[in-house]
C-alpha cells in the first residue's frame, strides 16, 4: 500500500509542476507581450515598458516561472493588476463560494444518480428503468447553463420562491448566513448536477446490472437472501469501483462547470473570477485561478485512487 | 442466382438498413440529426425573417404570426437566428471534431504500432491533458488568443486529440493481437502498410462512434463558450449567445430563453442517439445493456 501510495504521490507532484509549466508558457511565453495585453492596444509604449518593468517581464522567463513556483509554496501569487489587491486573498474569499457550490453539486448528483441508476437496474426492461434511461438521455444533452436559466425562470420569475442571482455570504455579520447562503447556491447546484446526475446514472445501472450477474450474487440469492439484501449487501459495493471512478472525472466537469453557471447566477466564485479577470486582461489572476483550479481536479483524481484502495482491497501497488 | 462475391457488398448493406429502420435509437437520433442539417442547409437558402436587420417597432414579439417564435430585444427574427446558429454549431463539430480527431487517431495509431517508450510516453501526455477540463481549457486559450470562432474551434479541436489517441490507441492495440495480423507481419509488411490495410479499416466504427459522441460534446462546449462571449461574434447568430442575451430579459419575453435552449438540447439529443444506435448497429458486441 504504502509502495502504492508513494507510485501515485510522485504522479501527482509530476502532474502539478507539468501543469503549471503548460499554464505558464500559454499565458505568460505565448501571447508575446503580456504588459501590451495589460495594457491595451492603444497604451503609449513608456506606459507598456512601465508596466512591463513592475511585472518583472524584463527578466529570464525561467526565473519567472521559478519565482512564481517559489511564491505558490508561500500562498504567494503576487498581486492583481485589476483589484489592486493580493491574488491570494481574491482567490481565498472566491473559494469559499465554489468550493461548497462544487460539493453540494457532487452530493446532489451522487444521491440522485446512484439512487436512480439502482432502482433502474432494479427494474431492468421494466417501465421505471425506461423512464429513467429516457430522462438521463434528454439530461445528457441539455447544457447546464441553460439548465440554470430555466431554473430561475419557474422559480425565481414565476413563483418568486429563490432570488434569481447573488450571493449574500457566509457571515451573517454581513447580512448573509448559513441558510441564506445555502439557500443561494441551491439552484448553481442543480444546475451544475442534473447534467452529471444523468451520465452518473446510466454508469450506476450498467455496473449494477453487471455484478447482479455474478455467480457469488446468484450464490447469494440460493442462500435465501431477498433481491433487495443481495443488492444491499453485495451488489452495491462492488458496482461502486466504476462510478466512483466516473465520479471523480466528473467533479473536473463540475469544477469547470462553475465557471459558465457562476456566471449565470452572478455568483462571486473563482469561475466568475476567472472570467472577470480574462475581461480585465489580469493574466496573473487567470494564471493563478487557472492552475488551482486544474490542481484540484488532479488532487480529486488522486483521492479517487485511494478510494479504489479502500473500496476494492485487491487493488494494489503496480495494479494501477 | 447470383453467386459472385460482389454481390456480398449490396446485400450488407440492404441487411444494415434493414437492422438500422429497426433500431428506435438510431431512426430518432438520425431523424434530429438530419434536422439539425437540414436547419443549416435551408438557411443559406432562406429564413422565415431576418436574422440580422434590426426593426426597433417589431422588438420583443410574442410567437407567432409573420414571426414564428417571435422577436428579440431588436427585432430580429428569432427562428431565422436559430436556422443560422445551426450553422455555427455544425462548422465548430464538424472542424473541431475533425481536427481532433485527425490528430488524435494519428497520435493512437503511432502508439499502437510502435509500443515501448514511444507509447508510453503518448499516453502519460494523454493522460496529462485530463487534468485541464476541456471548457476550462478553451477559456484560457481563447483568453490568450481572443474570443471568436476560429480561437474557439482550435481551443475544442486540441482537447479532442486526447480523447480519440486513447481509444485509438486501446481498439488498435486489441487489432494487434489478432493472427490475421500476425500472419500479415509474417509476410513481411511493414507496420505502416499493416495499420493502412489491417487496423485502421478494423477500427473506424469505433472512432465513427465516438466522433458522434465528440461531435454533440463540441455542440454543448461552443454553445457554452458563446454564452460567455467567447465563442462566435456578433452580428453571426450562434445558440449560446441568444441565451446570453435572452436572460438579461427574462421578465419581459422568457420565451426568448427556452428556443436556444431546445435547439442545442435536440442537436446534442440526435448526435447522442445516432451514436448509441450506430454503435449497437456498427458492432453488436458493444451493444450496451438495453
Amino acid at each position: 500500500m504504502s509502495i502504492f501510495l508513494l507510485k501515485r504521490l510522485i504522479t501527482l507532484i509530476a502532474t502539478l509542476l507539468g501543469a503549471s509549466l503548460v499554464v505558464f508558457a500559454v499565458l505568460e511565453i505565448l501571447p508575446g507581450d503580456a504588459a501590451q495585453m495589460l495594457m491595451g492596444p492603444d497604451a503609449a509604449p513608456e506606459a507598456v515598458q512601465a508596466m512591463a518593468e513592475q511585472l518583472g517581464l524584463d527578466q529570464p522567463a525561467a526565473s519567472r516561472y521559478w519565482q512564481w513556483l517559489a511564491g505558490l509554496l508561500h500562498w504567494d501569487m503576487g498581486n492583481s493588476y485589476a483589484y489592486g489587491s493580493p491574488v491570494s486573498e481574491l482567490v481565498w474569499e472566491r473559494l469559499s463560494v465554489t468550493v461548497p457550490l462544487a460539493v453540494l453539486a457532487m452530493l446532489l448528483t451522487a444521491v440522485l444518480a446512484i439512487s436512480a441508476g439502482v432502482f433502474a437496474a432494479a427494474h431492468h426492461k421494466r417501465w421505471g428503468d425506461v423512464g429513467i434511461m429516457g430522462l438521463a438521455q434528454i439530461g445528457i444533452a441539455i447544457p447546464n447553463f441553460w439548465f440554470a436559466i430555466l431554473l430561475i425562470l419557474l422559480f425565481s420569475v414565476k413563483l418568486q420562491w429563490f432570488s434569481a442571482g447573488g450571493f449574500p455570504g457566509w457571515s451573517e455579520a454581513e447580512g448573509g448566513g448559513f441558510w441564506p447562503a445555502l439557500q443561494a447556491l441551491l439552484l448553481p447546484a442543480v444546475s451544475l448536477a442534473a447534467v452529471q446526475a444523468a451520465i452518473l446514472a446510466r454508469i450506476t445501472r450498467s455496473a449494477v446490472l453487471e455484478v447482479l450477474r455474478e455467480d457469488f450474487v446468484r450464490t447469494a440469492r440460493a442462500k435465501g437472501l431477498s433481491r433487495g439484501a443481495a443488492l444491499r449487501r453485495h451488489v452495491l459495493r462492488n458496482a461502486m469501483i466504476p462510478v466512483v471512478t466516473v465520479m471523480g472525472l466528473q467533479f473536473a466537469n463540475l469544477l469547470a462547470g462553475t465557471i459558465v453557471v457562476e456566471n449565470v447566477f452572478y455568483l462571486p466564485g473563482l469561475g466568475r473570477l476567472i472570467f472577470q479577470s480574462i475581461a480585465n486582461r489580469d493574466l496573473i489572476v487567470v494564471r493563478n485561478c487557472v492552475l488551482l483550479l486544474a490542481a484540484m481536479v488532479v488532487v480529486v483524481n488522486f483521492v479517487v485512487d485511494m478510494l479504489y484502495a479502500a473500496i476494492d482491497p485487491r487493488i494494489k501497488a503496480g495494479d494501477i | 442466382m447470383n453467386t459472385r462475391p460482389e454481390s456480398a457488398a449490396p446485400a450488407r448493406a440492404a441487411s444494415f438498413a434493414r437492422r438500422a429502420l429497426q433500431h428506435r435509437s438510431f431512426v430518432l437520433g438520425a431523424l434530429l440529426s438530419g434536422l439539425l442539417l437540414a436547419a443549416a442547409l435551408l438557411s443559406f437558402a432562406w429564413t422565415p425573417g431576418s436574422a440580422y436587420e434590426m426593426d426597433m417597432e417589431a422588438a420583443l414579439q410574442g410567437a407567432g404570426g409573420l414571426h414564428w417564435l417571435g422577436t428579440d430585444a431588436f427585432g430580429r427574427d428569432v427562428a431565422a437566428q436559430i436556422l443560422i446558429g445551426a450553422r455555427a454549431s455544425i462548422a465548430v463539430g464538424l472542424i473541431a471534431v475533425g481536427l481532433g480527431m485527425a490528430l488524435g487517431v494519428l497520435l493512437g495509431l503511432i502508439a499502437a504500432a510502435c509500443r515501448g517508450w514511444v507509447e508510453e510516453i503518448l499516453m502519460r501526455l494523454a493522460d496529462f491533458t485530463f487534468a485541464f477540463p476541456a471548457l476550462l481549457s478553451a477559456i484560457m486559450l481563447t483568453a490568450v488568443f481572443g474570443a471568436g470562432m476560429v480561437n474557439a474551434i482550435i481551443a475544442i479541436g486540441i482537447f479532442n486529440i486526447p480523447t480519440f489517441a486513447r481509444i485509438t490507441r486501446a481498439s488498435a492495440n486489441a487489432i494487434w493481437a489478432r493472427d490475421y495480423v500476425l500472419a500479415a507481419r509474417a509476410c513481411g509488411k511493414s507496420r505502416t502498410a499493416i495499420t493502412l490495410q489491417h487496423v485502421l479499416p478494423n477500427i473506424a466504427s469505433v472512432l465513427v462512434v465516438q466522433a458522434t459522441i465528440q461531435f454533440a460534446l463540441a455542440i454543448l462546449a461552443e454553445a457554452a463558450l458563446s454564452y460567455l462571449g467567447l465563442g462566435t461574434q456578433p452580428p453571426q447568430p450562434s445558440w449560446g449567445r441568444m441565451l446570453s442575451e435572452a436572460q438579461t430579459l427574462m421578465f419581459q419575453a422568457p420565451l426568448l430563453a427556452v428556443w436556444p435552449g431546445v435547439a442545442i438540447a435536440l442537436s446534442v439529443l440526435g448526435l447522442n442517439l445516432l451514436g448509441d444506435g450506430l454503435r449497437d448497429l456498427l458492432d453488436p458486441r458493444l451493444a450496451r445493456e438495453r
